[in-house]
């Protein structure tokens, strides 16, 4: 399947999509584009509102001229207001829209929590499930260029903690065109977080409307030896490190986890099963993130497999800093993963 | 109706008809929550209560306005809203008691009530949180071309709060069909609107957001349907949203059935002041005085709404509570869970 494929970058996809021709490749940011576009056209329910969705840039070009097509009524530049807009987008859904609301940083997020956490996810339990929320609410996580600490945070744990709302994260254009489109038509809040470092990534992406299952994690690697479970950004990072510890005949299979919330439980199991170790490869922190979610529910249905004690590979407990110095220091990376893999077949218990 | 009323009010027409309805959306309110201020002790009715004793008015002359497809969204104090724009009292009354039959079947207690074929498409019990969510579903029917209105309930309390301004000046600058309706009794729990906002002129905020606004006197229901008419019918002609400032007072305790007073929340001479201007009191006489109404017409209103509220009461009490596994259901739409 080519859709599966992931590619590092541009030279790597043309060197590979070369032999399957009429393939097309797009970025994962044109792919976001597209998905909305296709939506727009074909259903009226559907519209996108947030700060900036109809500026020239056009959240880094995922909505560029939407509101050209579309109209200004339908592709709403709003106020920054990034509560109440939130609470607009959930109210208009309960009114049968749509809506895909945009927040150019998951860092502003916080300030619309009470909307996301206390009125969408709840609305649907609250009333015995007599109406439902279609909101799917778009947030990017920023990186480097000394971004610092309110300009690339990572939270899809804070959404993923909370029932009621699903929570994607994808890695691929693929991913991106489908999983969006699931997330409109999912029926309920969906918590949709893309990475900066994502949109130039190009892949695989038929130009047909689809989707992608929401709550269904990819291999994308095969192997044997251990399990790398990665999110978003950090599967490039699980396939560079399973890449290079193939050279020391160490097998890894690389999970993309796809959907945080609901986790696919039975993926991640099944592989831990046969590898018997698991490193989990997130964007967030690592106190009480995505990797410590993985890890237990792991051990509650498959602690006899594990030969190892797992691992986390994410960030350390503090905010993000703005000098490339310490920023450096504060991203782990393929090396964190490989060393994490090394340290675990050395670990392994009696 | 005397000439020098319709003056006053400055209204050209009243009906007979009108006024019995005000009469009897009031009273309907009043019965339901003193009814609950008589079961409450039994315990039975297992969640808070934020009674809304003394404010009936306001729903009673916003709603008569309403049509059955408008949307309104509500507070915790919503009891008195969603009666007047037309909910039953028996699936409202079973959620009280957290039965499988209540409005919400059972998951949402009296502070989350949902009536959607009234256009009540469920309340906030956060401060504020729904006012937002009213001006999402004044957008959406505004997209769809839908001739529809939304009126949005909230406290003074509510005023203090982001969303409101947020919610406010979006609904302001895209013209929304919304009528913001700001129930000012002074009081967010026992800290007084004096202790929280400076000028406490809620209704003049609206000008900032060049939008209308209007403070009226929230005990008399001609008075709130007279504003809120004016209200509705801007919105509905694409004038956007108005502002009405509402003043009255809630008798009982911010939550609970009983009076605050004895613990000190607040003056008993401010409840009396205020009890002497209860506005179905005050409309009653008024009724009588100017032969509108004769007493035993209006007892026959009372006596109808008490068989109403009997069988509400009797349906709840009867109905049996959600299966246990219930409480892993609807917390996703679409089967997940």
């Amino acid at each position: 399947m080519p859709w599966t494929k992931v590619y590092g970058n541009k030279a790597e996809f043309e060197k590979l999509s070369g032999s399957t021709p009429g393939l097309r490749g797009i970025t994962y940011k044109d792919a976001l584009l597209e998905a909305t576009t296709q939506m727009l056209a074909s259903d009226k329910n559907v519209f996108v509102l947030g700060e900036g969705v109809d500026d020239a840039g056009g959240v880094f070009g995922t909505t560029r001229d939407l509101h050209k097509k579309f109209g200004k009524d339908r592709v709403i530049d709003t106020p920054l207001a990034e509560n109440g807009v939130t609470g607009i987008a959930i109210g208009a859904a309960l009114a049968g829209m749509r809506p895909i609301l945009v927040h150019m940083r998951v860092d502003f997020m916080p300030l619309s929590m009470d909307q996301i956490m206390n009125h969408a996810a709840k609305w649907h339990y609250m009333f015995g499930g007599k109406v439902s929320v279609p909101v799917t609410i778009r947030s990017i996580i920023g990186r480097g260029w000394g971004s610092a600490a309110q300009h690339s945070q990572s939270l899809q744990s804070l959404f993923a903690h909370i029932p009621g709302l699903k929570v994607v994260m994808p890695a691929t254009p693929y991913d991106a065109k489908g999983l969006l489109r699931s997330s409109v038509y999912d029926g309920n809040p969906v918590v949709f977080i893309e990475h900066r470092w994502l949109y130039e990534h190009i892949g695989h992406v038929p130009e047909e409307a689809y989707t992608v299952p929401i709550g269904k994690a990819v291999v994308r690697r095969k192997g044997a030896d251990v399990t790398i479970a990665a999110a978003s950004l950090m599967v490039y990072e699980a396939m560079k490190a399973a890449e290079d510890l193939k050279a020391e005949g160490i097998d890894c299979e690389v999970i993309d986890l796809r959907t945080i919330k609901p986790l696919d439980i039975e993926t991640l199991t099944g592989s831990v099963k046969k590898t018997g170790r698991l490193v989990v490869a997130d964007t967030g922190w690592k106190e009480f993130g995505i990797g410590a979610e993985v890890i237990a529910r792991v051990v509650e249905e498959a602690f006899h497999a594990l030969k190892a004690p797992a691992v986390r590979v994410a960030l350390p407990d503090v905010p993000t800093p703005a000098s490339p110095v310490l920023e450096k220091a504060f991203y782990p990376g393929k090396e964190h993963i490989i060393e994490a893999v090394k340290k675990m077949l050395v670990r392994e218990r009696p | 109706m005397k000439e020098d009323l319709l003056k006053h009010y400055g209204m050209n027409t009243i009906t007979r008809k009108l006024l019995v309805e005000m009469y009897s959306v009031m009273l309907r309110i009043r019965m339901f929550e003193e009814r609950v201020v008589d079961l409450y002790p039994e315990q039975e009715m297992k969640c808070p209560v934020h009674l809304y004793i003394g404010q009936e008015a306001i729903a009673a002359g916003v709603c008569l306005n309403l049509k059955k497809e408008d949307y309104l969204f509500s507070n915790h104090r919503g009891h008195g809203h969603c009666l007047a724009k037309g909910s039953a009292m028996g699936p409202l009354m079973a959620e009280f008691y957290g039965k499988k039959s209540g409005c919400s079947r059972g998951k949402g207690g009296s502070m989350h009530i949902i009536d959607v074929e009234n256009g009540i498409l469920g309340t906030s019990a956060i401060v504020g949180g729904g006012i937002p969510m009213g001006v999402g579903a004044a957008l959406a029917s505004t997209m769809r071309g839908e001739d529809r209105v939304t009126a949005i309930f909230f406290g003074d309390g509510a005023y203090d709060e982001g969303a409101f301004y947020e919610a406010f000046n979006f609904a302001s600058l895209k013209k929304l069909p919304v009528v913001f309706i700001c129930e000012n009794n002074f009081y967010a729990t026992n800290s007084h609107q004096s202790a929280r906002q400076p000028g406490c002129r809620i209704s003049d905020a609206a000008a900032a957001f060049d939008a209308h606004g209007v403070c009226v006197d929230g005990n008399d229901v001609i008075a709130v349907y007279k504003a809120s008419q004016d209200a509705v019918t801007r919105a509905r002609r694409g004038g956007g949203p108005s502002l009405i400032e509402a003043k009255t007072y809630r008798w009982k305790g911010h939550v609970g059935h009983e009076e605050d007073h004895p613990k000190g929340c607040r003056p008993k001479e401010e409840l009396d002041y205020w009890k002497e201007r209860d506005p179905l009191k005050v409309f009653r006489e008024m009724l009588l005085k100017r032969d509108v109404m004769t007493a035993s017409e209006l007892d026959e209103i009372g006596a109808s709404i008490k068989q109403e509220l009997d069988a509400a009461v009797r349906f709840a009490k009867e109905s049996p509570y959600p299966d246990e596994d219930e409480l892993l259901k609807d917390v996703y739409s679409g089967g997940m869970s």
